[in-house]
């Protein structure tokens, strides 16, 4: 098992005919992920071909849906066409939707994530790397990723990823399978202010996972998402937790990079983070070099095996 | 993005925001042009700079105050004379100042009481959130710690829009009657419609202001914009004063490097900025001090990697270099020889320890090992920032 996808998940591409959407469609069919339709208004009925695979376009997503039972979407669409790529997928009654797209501006995302309320349609992102779910086959292929990931970093297991930045979340993934230790899925929730699903969200579907042993949460600077999840931690999980926070050493007031990395008070710098993740049981990592071993130590102490 | 309090104003006053009368000047020249605008009586000198902290902060040459109160136009002529070209050190511009290039003349308002509003993003419920309180003029991080209660918070569901009976809670929470209330209601219901349309990123009026005669202004405005949604607003894109960006931030945002420069002298380059972040952070955590943040994004392309090194060697404090790159996609062995075209192109004399894992990665580290540059291979993150710490110290 998995969480949210898994090898047989079928897959649509929203800006498939794109630079950056066409290459990473590409990366996905090679993994072995079932990209089975792609949508691009006014591209209907030609074909997206990758060597033997030829994917057919759509001009809409609801006639993707129709013609292929794709059940969610990666959106590669440019910021200003953005909230309407996302919204359009929640109303072809998608079940997740996952933004890749960088660079939306907020007012767009405050409005979608209202509009979505109520909807049946989980949001991923923006402005995340994606989510994978390893496969069983060479360098974890025969999986289900879904964004920019590199795919071969991963190995198929038990630990659960879980962030807001991408590169940071390939380190951690790449620490645990350098020591043998495989993930059940790896998902990164984005680094703008407003997004689909907090860490909370993810963390409470790897409580659920029979097949998850062990959480990996990272985090950064800005917001209250890592302690909102940290006390859930708490009170609700018994599985080993590991956990980091970014921007120790960042200045109050400056953005760093990602839009919702910015400390505004006392309580969203990476010391108070940290501060509540010790009082709620997660194992710090020192570093983000000290990630794989936080988890391990954290397993150790209560008994539970990884591999 | 940033702008001036008398661009923000001027917005103000599109959207029927009240404001006290202003005028502005950047030639000594023209401040008799711009004086005679307003009527004769107290007047406000304000220095333009886009910090905060203004009133008491301390020019370069000692004069105090980039604030002043002056009673006669006579008297607001002098000193802005004392103000215009002189740098302005307040606790937000950092100890270097900033040079004050535009002055602000306005009618000084009689002052009945101090509020505090503001208009921004609750990054809990994903909706603009009203912040205002009854303590104004002061530093509001101070008043919600100390008394809470004096804070009020009006939570606005962007499907309708703020609803009149949350101006109306507002209103009576701040204790306004009469045509104060009218007054406030109008500029509280306008200043909204100003942040969503504009796609502001915060908007803070500190003091807002009653006057003896009912009157109800936004004395003091700062207003920042989404920089995602300047596509949208080329009128705002106008607004932008590059003599207040830091020349570095802009270069480097011209090969879509994001760049902040820091106090210390290990530089770092790194792709993400959640791993660009957390490289600061181990070379504090290894006992160095980070010189700057950069992320050269997903790619880390040769001419990327040239900006980011003429951009780093453009800080002289700087005694050494991290590079970490985690090339996922991206073939280490494109970013190892664009790395090592860019320690040729530049002549860095400098340490250099680099990082590199991920994508053909072995092919990477032998294109650097065979460079004959004297560049210092990490194999982790810890033991990249332990050898960068090391030789720099």
């Amino acid at each position: 098992m998995a969480i949210l996808i898994t090898p047989s998940t079928k897959l649509l591409v929203q800006g498939i005919t794109g630079d950056f959407g066409g290459r990473h469609a590409k990366l996905s069919l090679d993994y072995g992920t079932q990209v089975v339709a792609g949508v691009t208004p006014g591209k209907g009925g030609l074909f997206f071909e990758h060597g033997t695979h030829k994917v057919p376009i759509f001009n809409s997503v609801t006639d993707a849906v129709k013609a292929t039972g794709a059940t969610v979407s990666a959106v590669f669409v440019p910021p200003p066409f953005a909230a309407d790529a996302i919204l359009e997928g929640v109303d072809a009654g998608l079940d997740l939707v996952v933004a890749i797209t960088e660079g939306i501006p907020v007012r767009d995302m405050i409005r979608v994530k209202r509009a979505m309320a109520g909807s049946k349609t989980r949001l991923l992102g923006p402005n995340c790397p994606g989510i994978v779910t390893p496969g069983t086959g060479k360098d974890s292929s025969g999986g289900c990723r879904i964004g920019i990931a590199p795919g071969y970093i991963h190995k198929n297991g038990h630990v659960g990823v879980v962030s807001r930045s991408g590169t940071l979340t390939y380190e951690a993934v790449f620490q645990l399978t350098s020591k043998h230790i495989g993930q059940t899925t790896c998902v990164g929730i984005g680094g703008d202010p407003v997004n689909g699903t907090s860490h909370l969200d993810i963390i409470k579907l790897f409580n659920a996972d029979p097949e998850t042993h062990g959480i990996i949460l990272i985090g950064e600077i800005g917001g209250n998402a890592e302690v909102e999840a940290a006390r859930w931690i708490k009170a609700n999980c018994q599985k080993p937790v590991a956990g980091f926070i970014a921007g120790a050493t960042a200045p109050a007031g400056r953005r760093m990079g990602h839009a919702g990395a910015i400390v505004g008070g006392a309580e969203d710098t990476a010391a108070a983070k940290i501060a509540v993740f010790k009082e709620c049981g997660i194992e710090v990592a020192v570093t983000p070099s000290d990630m794989a071993d936080a988890l391990l130590r954290s397993a150790k102490a209560k008994g539970v095996t990884l591999c | 993005m940033n702008i001036h309090e008398y661009q923000a104003k001027a917005l103000f006053e599109k959207f029927g925001i009240a404001v006290p009368r202003g005028t502005t000047a950047t030639t000594p020249e023209a401040f008799i042009t711009a004086l005679a605008d307003l009527p004769e009586g107290p007047t406000m000198v304000k220095s333009q700079i886009h910090a905060g902290g203004r009133g008491k902060g301390t020019f370069t040459d000692g004069f105090k105050g980039g604030v002043k109160f002056c009673k006669t136009k006579h008297d607001a002529r002098e000193m802005a004379a004392k103000m215009l070209g002189n740098t302005l050190v307040t606790a937000q511009t950092g100890p270097a100042g900033r040079k004050v290039q535009t002055i602000y003349f306005t009618v000084a308002s009689e002052i009945k009481k101090e509020y505090y509003l503001a208009i921004l993003l609750d990054r809990n419920s994903s909706k603009p959130v009203i912040v205002a309180s009854t303590e104004g003029g002061m530093d509001i991080e101070t008043v919600a710690h100390d008394t809470p209660e004096k804070l009020f918070k009006i939570i606005v569901d962007p499907a309708y829009g703020l609803a009149d009976f949350q101006v109306r809670e507002l209103i009576t929470k701040l204790g306004f009657t009469g045509a104060e209330a009218k007054n406030a209601g109008k500029l509280i219901r306008n200043l909204y419609q100003c942040y969503w349309e504009t796609d502001a990123a915060m908007i803070e009026v500190n003091p807002l202001i009653t006057t003896p005669t009912g009157d109800v202004l936004a004395l003091d405005a700062k207003v920042s914009f989404d920089s995602n949604a300047l596509y949208r607003h080329p009128e705002i894109v106008a607004l932008r004063d590059l003599n207040e960006e830091d020349s570095k931030e802009i270069e480097a945002s011209k090969y879509s490097l994001s760049y902040i420069a820091l106090d210390g002298n290990i530089a770092c380059l790194v792709n993400g900025a959640g791993l660009a972040m957390s490289t600061m952070d181990i070379i504090q955590h290894f006992g160095g001090t980070p010189a700057n943040f950069l992320d050269v994004g997903g790619g880390a392309t040769k001419a990327q990697v040239i900006a980011a090194f003429k951009i780093i060697l453009g800080d002289k404090n700087v005694k050494g270099i991290l590079v970490n790159i985690f090339g996922g996609i991206m073939d280490c062995n494109v970013i190892a020889q664009g790395i090592v075209e860019a320690v040729k192109e530049v002549g860095l004399k400098l340490p250099l320890v680099v990082r590199l894992e991920g994508n053909n990665v072995v092919a990477g580290k032998a294109t650097l090992d065979a460079s004959g540059l004297a560049l210092v291979s990490g194999s982790t993150m810890a033991d990249a920032a332990q050898k960068i710490v090391k030789l720099v110290a």
